[in-house]
């Protein structure tokens, strides 16, 4: 090929800035979420509206008294358990984006549990075990099949994970639509109360400040489990090995590691924390299985994880910045203009996120 | 690292992809410029641009209305909406209104309503089936806020009502217009594009079937179940497949005017539903709308919370009560070009008798009437009843249905089943 009858190409490439300063990696998140709220603002202006005002109400009602912190809570519980569940695989370098499906999985088994398999008269606190663990099992599974699919035929796990979501969509439209359905809407009938994670307004007849609070008691298995994997990743061999292999995975081969193994491990343990997401969000919220019931817990999870940098106890501060973007959201009309607001903000923070993690360079043949 | 990128590319992508569906959402949206709240809810400081924030207003009677469309949808949620402004219009001196839009159903629902009448909104008016049970929590959780929900059947003694109306009655002379438009185009087959298979939708398509056969004893219903009152593109589909099966006129029973709008690209007849402007996405092919007129019910009911008559009630309507409509034919309307000249004085004639209370939709559904298998389901001389009509049973304080609406009229197409 001559050099004439070949374009002069440049090339654009991501080249990760390796040296990033300490400081720069709190003070980042700090400065991108303000550049998003700017360009949200300049976007609020074009509308007519007056930005402070607009984001004044919505920090009103996701943070302003304690019935905006429960409703909040209850966005964020979801977020975190899903977020915390990618991030295992993000670790190992595995990019499990099914979390969606990892966590309707894990819904439809705790309410194939609470509706059909334990009868209504079942005391609560086996009831919700028997769910969690059922909905863990089923998110674990769901991460599990790709696991193998990687491990034993070197599968890639972004095609099946993705595409495992849609199964697990249409899976559950199956039954809330057919056996499972109430009156044919898209729904089950509602579950028995002994199925219900305990909410905070249930105890409202001892504690009258928790009167109204609907918030549930997910929330506690969620900060937990943040807990338990921050203790993981900082002081276990197991922990150690998973970061290990995620920055190379030859060295850890020669140093003795089952790669395989340790794949479908994490795969099955990643997909088990979506799962135990949606339980939660069935048993602690809906009540019932219900089309839609995630309005995309799966995916925003993935973005809050990064974003986290997958760490534990930051992932619980960037879920409740995104849930408390999801309660703001609520409030203004029309409902377009929200959506529009919180894709501007997601995307000015990820973009920007990549920006400085990468140095754009412009390569000229 | 190559897959780290991948990732983030992916991230992108999917950042992308919530971008996009946030836009496509706003695209109903721009209806909002002409309802902007002025006057009244001037004092809230974001009046003035397009973005509105429910706020309570101090001084006047507040009610919220929490909405499962967009307000630009052209059918459901646009008429409450035009029923608002109603009452707005009528008694704005002393009410305040304000709405949320394109609310899901389920739990968000619950929260928004609960955070309504946590902000001190004195009534809040929700407005689709699937806020029934939502609205009952919370309505239990505030006594002193009064809740009236469209299109169920729960209600509390106090504070807590629902409201609908015999839409069927409407469907039954749309099914009349539709038939004899069927017989004189010859193909003997209208459709019928279905939401859900629940009491509501199946009375109001067996009304348009009885309808039909009233005008064209030869013709059949063909009928497709969409499972969503709200789909643009589901329910143009749901049209396309029975023109495609040789329909020449389509009702719809979901929110928006698509299935008109298909009508008219394949130079055929559609029936709109819920709003009178549902026709205006192509008159020439737009035979009629059996459409709601809230307002006057929003107007009593404010009356009667205000003055503290208001009692938790069933509360169901007829043609007579005036929020009714049937475009072409109401005062001052004139028929749709596409109507056939020859059954322009039967729905005339059978829509007075409506109005004057002589005809209701009990006349509709009076026996004999056969299933469309040929089974006879309403024996000679025998009358539905109002639970029988609303499928009801189990349902504390009404009695249970005893020939319940799960049954397709004769005039449906045999092969046609309610979906389990």
């Amino acid at each position: 090929m001559t050099a004439q009858s070949r374009p002069r190409t440049s090339r654009i490439r991501f080249e990760r800035v390796q040296e990033q300063p300490r400081w720069l990696m709190f003070v980042s998140p700090i400065i991108l979420i303000g550049a998003a709220l700017l360009v949200g603002a300049l976007l609020l202006s074009l509308t007519g509206a007056n930005p402070w005002f607009v984001y004044q109400r919505m920090a009103q009602a996701a943070f302003g008294d304690r019935y905006g912190w429960s409703d909040t809570t209850i966005k964020a519980t979801p977020l975190i358990l899903a977020g915390l569940g990618v991030s295992i695989a993000f670790r190992m370098r595995l990019w499990n984006i099914g979390a969606e499906g990892q966590l309707y999985i894990g819904a439809f088994c705790a309410t194939g549990v609470a509706l059909h398999l334990f009868s209504p008269e079942t005391p609560a606190w086996l009831m919700l075990t028997a769910m969690a663990i059922a909905g863990f099992l089923g998110g674990a599974f769901w991460g599990f099949i790709p696991g193998v699919l990687k491990a034993k035929l070197n599968v890639n796990e972004i095609i099946t994970t993705l595409m495992l979501n849609y199964v697990a969509i249409f899976w559950n439209n199956y039954f809330i639509y057919g056996p499972w359905s109430e009156r044919g809407f898209g729904l089950t009938p509602q579950f028995p109360r002994n199925a219900w994670l305990p909410r905070f307004t249930d105890f409202g007849a001892a504690v009258p400040s928790f009167r109204g609070l609907t918030m549930h008691a997910g929330i506690f298995l969620a900060l937990i489990v943040a807990l338990i994997l921050w203790v993981v990743w900082r002081r276990t061999k197991w922990g150690f090995e998973v970061s290990i292999i995620g920055d190379n995975p030859q060295a850890a081969r020669y140093a003795g590691v089952n790669l395989a193994r340790k794949i479908m491990i994490v795969m099955a343990l990643s997909g088990g924390l979506a799962g135990l997401a949606g339980m939660a969000e069935v048993s602690g919220v809906v009540h019932r299985l219900q089309e839609r019931f995630s309005p995309g817990y799966g995916f925003t999870a993935i973005i809050v994880a990064w974003l986290a940098k997958l760490n534990p106890l930051a992932l619980i501060v960037v879920a409740y910045l995104f849930a408390g973007l999801l309660v703001g959201g609520d409030v203004i009309q029309p409902a377009g203009i929200a959506q529009l607001l919180q894709g501007v903000i997601l995307f000015v923070v990820v973009g920007g996120e990549m920006m400085l993690r990468y140095r754009i360079r412009i390569e000229r043949s | 690292m190559r897959k780290e990128r991948l990732l983030l590319v992916l991230t992108m992508l999917l950042t992308f992809v919530m971008l996009f569906s946030a836009c496509a959402a706003p695209a109903a949206a721009p209806a909002e410029g002409e309802s902007s709240d002025s006057g009244d809810a001037a004092e809230a400081p974001a009046a003035e641009s397009s973005i509105q924030i429910p706020e309570t207003v101090d001084g006047k009677f507040n009610i919220a209305f929490v909405y499962v469309a967009p307000i630009g949808d052209g059918g459901w949620t646009y008429a409450h909406n035009q029923g608002r402004e109603f009452l707005e219009a009528e008694m704005g001196d002393e009410v305040a209104t304000a709405y949320l839009e394109s609310v899901p159903e389920g739990a968000d629902a619950e929260r928004v309503i609960r955070n309504l009448a946590r902000q001190g909104f004195d009534a809040v008016f929700t407005t689709s089936f699937g806020y029934m049970d939502a609205t009952e929590t919370v309505a239990e959780e505030f006594p002193d806020t009064y809740f009236v929900h469209v299109s169920g059947f729960k209600k509390n003694e106090t504070n807590f009502s629902n409201l609908f109306g015999a839409m069927e009655s409407m469907k039954y002379l749309a099914g009349m217009i539709a038939g004899a438009r069927a017989a004189e185009d010859g193909s003997n087959r209208i459709g019928y594009v279905a939401p859900f298979p629940i009491p509501e939708v199946i009375r109001h398509a067996n009304a348009a079937a009885l309808g039909m056969r009233q005008t064209c004893p030869d013709c059949e219903l063909d009928i497709r179940w969409i499972f969503t009152w709200f789909d643009p593109d589901l329910e143009r589909q749901a049209a396309e497949s029975m023109f495609d099966a040789g329909a020449s006129v389509v009702i719809t029973g979901s929110d928006t005017p698509g299935p008109v709008q298909v009508a008219g690209e394949r130079g055929m007849y559609g029936i709109g539903y819920d709003s009178d402007t549902a026709c205006e996405v192509d008159p020439g092919a737009c035979l009629t709308v059996p459409y709601w007129h809230w307002g006057p019910f929003y107007v009593e009911l404010a009356q009667s919370m205000m003055d503290g008559s208001f009692a938790g009630s069933d509360i169901y309507f007829d043609v007579d009560s005036g929020a009714l409509g049937l475009l072409g034919f109401m005062e001052g309307q004139e028929p749709m070009a596409g109507v056939p000249e020859s059954v322009i004085p039967q729905v005339q004639d059978l829509l007075a008798q409506m109005q004057a209370g002589d005809f209701t939709r009990f006349n509709i559904f009076t026996g004999p009437i056969n299933d469309n298998q040929g089974n006879v389901i309403v024996p000679e001389g025998t009358v539905l009843t109002q639970s029988d009509l609303e499928g009801l049973s189990g349902i504390e304080g009404r009695e249970d249905c005893t020939i319940c609406m799960s049954w397709l009229a004769e005039g449906i197409v045999p092969d046609a089943q309610i979906p389990e």
